[in-house]
């Protein structure tokens, strides 16, 4: 699923303001990317309605880095 | 944006609560817009300043100011700003409203004293303030529309002293519709179904309250930013010019359901 990767990426990048190539996997969002609290709830929003997906609360807190995030919707998409 | 003969060509319009693009605020403001009206926009804090900026790119020549509810300096201060800049103003649109989150974790009846008072201060009576501001600026009258939602009547899960909040502010609206009448100045909230914003994501079960209102809403759908934008140019336009100190449900018709 190289789409989801992608997919997510670039929604990380739009969201953070970096450009795709600075983001891989294993980034974290606040620790590598920088994200605040605000830009990481904006991130979990925006991966569902990318992905038309309702991330219950307690599984968004789990979602630190872009793997959690590709690994969840990996998980969970319908598709 | 703008058309000729729009619902509110040559109407000037302050709307507060812009955070990102999933706003309330964001949906009501584009909806004014394409009616024709001139808009400034406050937000609270530098950070949510920078998502305002990007967003009000696509405005024609708004005002953008800073301005948190909870300070009555910054409030003077945008008034004033906006009395040197337009010297009027036709319309407020209050889409805020916030209550610490332990508060809107576990039981109502632990809330502690100061989240009620946050809770009430930001989204009540900070509603009652920016009408004062805005009183001296709308001598041809004017229009003031706030959000609500169905908690403020009756208990939502989870919802807790944000419901007392709503409750208080639309009691809220109806004392200011009965002081600013005389002066021509209409007061009015919609009540609007769930909705999934920056501020909604704090509250426990949204995503539930979401699920609960897509299947037993008689519209069977979510209410989207964009409709109760719709509404929101109905009630500051001249097509509401005689309603006032009312709550106008846009939920897709969930708050009349039983079960």
């Amino acid at each position: 699923m190289a789409d989801v990767r992608k997919k997510v990426i670039a929604i990380i990048a739009e969201q953070l303001a970096k450009p795709e190539d600075s983001i891989s996997e294993s980034s974290h969002f606040v620790d590598d990317l920088g994200a605040d609290s605000l830009d990481t709830v904006e991130i979990i929003m925006a991966i569902e309605e990318a992905f038309s997906l309702e991330i219950p609360e307690s599984e968004q807190e789990k979602i630190r880095t872009v793997g959690d995030a590709i690994a969840y919707i990996e998980k969970h998409a319908k598709a | 944006m703008s058309t000729k003969g729009g619902l509110l060509e040559g109407k000037r319009g302050l709307i507060i609560g812009v955070a990102n693009k999933r706003s309330i605020a964001w949906g009501i403001t584009q909806k004014v817009a394409e009616a024709g009206a001139q808009l400034c926009l406050t937000y609270q804090n530098e950070r949510l300043g920078e998502n305002v900026r990007e967003l009000a790119a696509d405005l024609k020549n708004p005002l953008l100011l800073p301005m948190d509810v909870g300070s009555d300096s910054q409030i003077v201060m945008a008034f004033d700003e906006i009395r040197k800049k337009w010297g009027k103003l036709d319309f407020v649109v209050h889409a805020v409203a916030y209550a610490p989150r332990q508060a809107l974790e576990g039981r109502f009846v632990e809330t502690s004293r100061e989240d009620f008072r946050v809770a009430h201060d930001i989204s009540a009576y900070s509603l009652a303030a920016v009408c004062n501001a805005a009183q001296p600026l709308m001598a041809e009258g004017g229009a003031i529309v706030t959000l609500t939602y169905l908690g403020g009547e009756r208990v939502v899960p989870g919802y807790n002293v944000m419901g007392v909040a709503k409750a208080a502010l639309e009691s809220t609206v109806r004392y200011l519709a009965a002081d600013l009448g005389p002066q021509g100045i209409r007061v009015n909230a919609i009540s609007a179904g769930p909705i999934k914003t920056l501020a909604s994501s704090a509250i426990p079960g949204i995503g539930s309250k979401l699920k609960a209102h897509r299947s037993h809403t008689p519209l069977q759908r979510d209410t989207d930013q964009l409709e109760v934008g719709d509404a929101g140019v109905f009630l500051v336009s001249d097509m509401g010019r005689g309603i006032t100190g009312q709550v106008l449900y846009v939920d897709g018709g969930f708050s009349i359901m039983a079960g």
